[in-house]
């Protein structure tokens, strides 16, 4: 972990209520896809935990929602600096990947699975990818994803683009070694219940520190007690108390 | 050169900034950011006699300057602490730590420090007397003379070293419960635990945290933190750790001048990792510019 001031260098809106913003500044503390970043921001109590979408040598970029007060904050800066602890959590273990992974993202958990798919790729490892939206209007970095040159799977809830359903739909008719996943919890508990491999998910809570300090993010797992900041928010699937 | 050295119940303190008990967890996950030998002391996690999960989450909520949370006391329990977590720390640590102890009967707190007593590492007790009283209604004992009372004469008897109660704010007349606690032999006192807070979601009409209600801390509580500590030092003979609130070297100053013998720094931990070391070097230019050469010379200063 380490604290340090980035300069906001390019925020903007992918969809509606979905932003990409690029910060600069020291990102070495980053070593994992998966990992957050948690945000100061001017006149809230709390920082706001973020998960990394892209890192160059000195530019981590981020894929957020808007949300709640602070998140809205954030999507009206274009220029200024901001107080960042870098290098939080464990992030997701390449090394389990197998030849032919898949990379199941839902909605805002899209994000991490971008890293993860550069950071296999980097190995020789070509995952099938699955994005899963509610609808067409919301749907973000498909072409980032086709770019890589992997398959890309779109899902919507409604059938407005791609397979119609959720993510699972799209599971059914992949063949695949592992799965990293990341996305709302009840599309967690599909996945866990649908795959028929090991994998790993990524969770959500509300955070005090984001650094293990303070035991607010806590969950119960079959391998003992884990901060979800620290000790996560990757879990093993076979780990996860479902 | 200015003296930034206090005297907290016979041990020398460097500075007298202690990080609060629950917001810097057995010193590791700091020491991994600075040396945390420059703090006075720091008090470790609320232990207990058993190890305990805890509240169910969420267990934190934003507030203006301030958070709630809701932990529940999540530890390993007492013979976790002492033959896991203590042995840790003292690679990270060599000064004297404070034991913060936790329970539900008075039984448990008596326990609990009669098994921690011995270890070395351990220069005073914190006893967090916010905890429900399961043989007393469900009550706090921190709430009532007479439980306050009975807790700190049943954890004199079983340790050797100094015992500071950590008391609550939320009481109709904290004065009254300090006093309590120095009659039955209580060598300090350390306050203000968090105040009783509660959020709703506006979207959901739900809590925000799982266990409804919870504990306030930060900024925002600093004015009624000093008040307290003013109120409590001014009534009892036995030195006072001033908490709540705190996040700067001048807040550490102003509740000195209050009558803290000592200073607990809490949330502001868990926003900024670096706060405790932050303030320590800080403090000499804050204490120049205030003209004032030793700390220990302003406790209790306020005209």
């Amino acid at each position: 972990m380490k604290q340090g001031l980035f300069e906001i260098t390019n925020n903007v809106a992918l969809t509606k209520d979905v932003m990409k913003m690029t910060l600069k500044g020291d990102v070495s503390a980053i070593t994992n896809a998966g990992q957050f970043i948690n945000i100061k921001i001017d006149g809230l109590f709390l920082r706001r935990p973020i998960s990394v979408y892209d890192l160059d040598k000195d530019t981590v970029t981020i894929i957020y929602k808007i949300v709640g007060k602070g998140t809205e904050q954030l999507s009206k800066m274009k220029d200024g600096k901001l107080d960042i602890l870098t290098g939080l959590g464990n992030g997701y273990d390449l090394s389990l990947s197998g030849e032919k992974p898949v990379l199941i993202g839902g909605g805002v958990g899209v994000p991490p699975m971008y890293l993860l798919a550069k950071r296999l790729i980097e190995k020789g490892v070509y995952p099938t990818v699955i994005l899963g939206f509610n609808t067409k209007e919301e749907i973000f970095c498909e072409k980032e994803f086709k770019e890589l040159g992997l398959d890309v799977l779109v899902t919507t809830v409604d059938g407005s683009y791609g397979v119609k359903g959720f993510v699972t739909d799209a599971l059914k008719n992949v063949e695949y070694s592992y799965f990293y996943t990341c996305g709302p919890e009840p599309m967690l508990k599909a996945v866990y219940s649908a795959s028929s491999t090991q994998g790993e998910m990524s969770f959500e809570e509300r955070m005090g520190c984001g650094f293990g300090a303070c035991m607010g993010c806590s969950c119960k797992t079959l391998t003992g007690n884990k901060r979800i900041c620290k000790e996560g928010p990757v879990m093993k699937k076979e780990e996860i108390l479902w | 050169m200015v003296d930034t050295k206090v005297n907290l119940l016979g041990i020398t303190l460097d500075n007298p900034i202690i990080p609060a008990s629950g917001t810097f967890g057995f010193g590791y996950e700091f020491s991994e950011l600075y040396d945390i030998n420059c703090l006075g002391t720091f008090s470790f996690k609320g232990t207990t006699l058993e190890p305990r999960f805890g509240n169910p989450t969420p267990r934190i909520a934003e507030c203006s300057s301030g958070l709630i949370n809701s932990v529940g006391l999540q530890n390993p329990g007492v013979d976790k602490v002492i033959g896991e977590e203590l042995p840790k720390l003292a690679k990270v640590f060599n000064k004297k730590v404070m034991a913060n102890v936790s329970g539900f009967s008075v039984e448990e707190y008596r326990e609990t420090c009669r098994r921690l007593n011995d270890c070395e590492q351990i220069g005073w007790f914190e006893v967090n007397v916010s905890c429900p009283n399961v043989h007393g209604g469900g009550l706090s004992f921190g709430t009532s003379e007479k439980a306050v009372s009975e807790v700190t004469k049943a954890v004199k008897e079983v340790t050797t070293k100094p015992i500071i109660l950590k008391l609550s704010p939320n009481v109709t007349d904290i004065v009254s419960i300090a006093k309590a606690c120095e009659d039955a032999g209580a060598d300090g006192v350390s306050l203000i635990n968090t105040l009783l807070g509660m959020r709703i979601d506006l979207k959901t009409r739900k809590p925000v945290v799982a266990n409804r209600m919870g504990g306030f801390s930060g900024d925002a509580i600093f004015p009624v933190a000093v008040r307290m500590v003013h109120q409590v030092s001014k009534a009892v003979k036995i030195p006072v750790i001033g908490m709540g609130g705190v996040s700067s070297a001048e807040d550490v100053i102003e509740i000195m001048l209050a009558g803290a013998t000592a200073v607990g720094v809490g949330a502001a931990n868990l926003v900024n990792p670096y706060a405790c070391r932050d303030i320590i070097n800080d403090l000499p230019r804050v204490m120049e510019k205030y003209n004032i050469k030793s700390l220990s010379e302003i406790i209790g200063g306020c005209k």
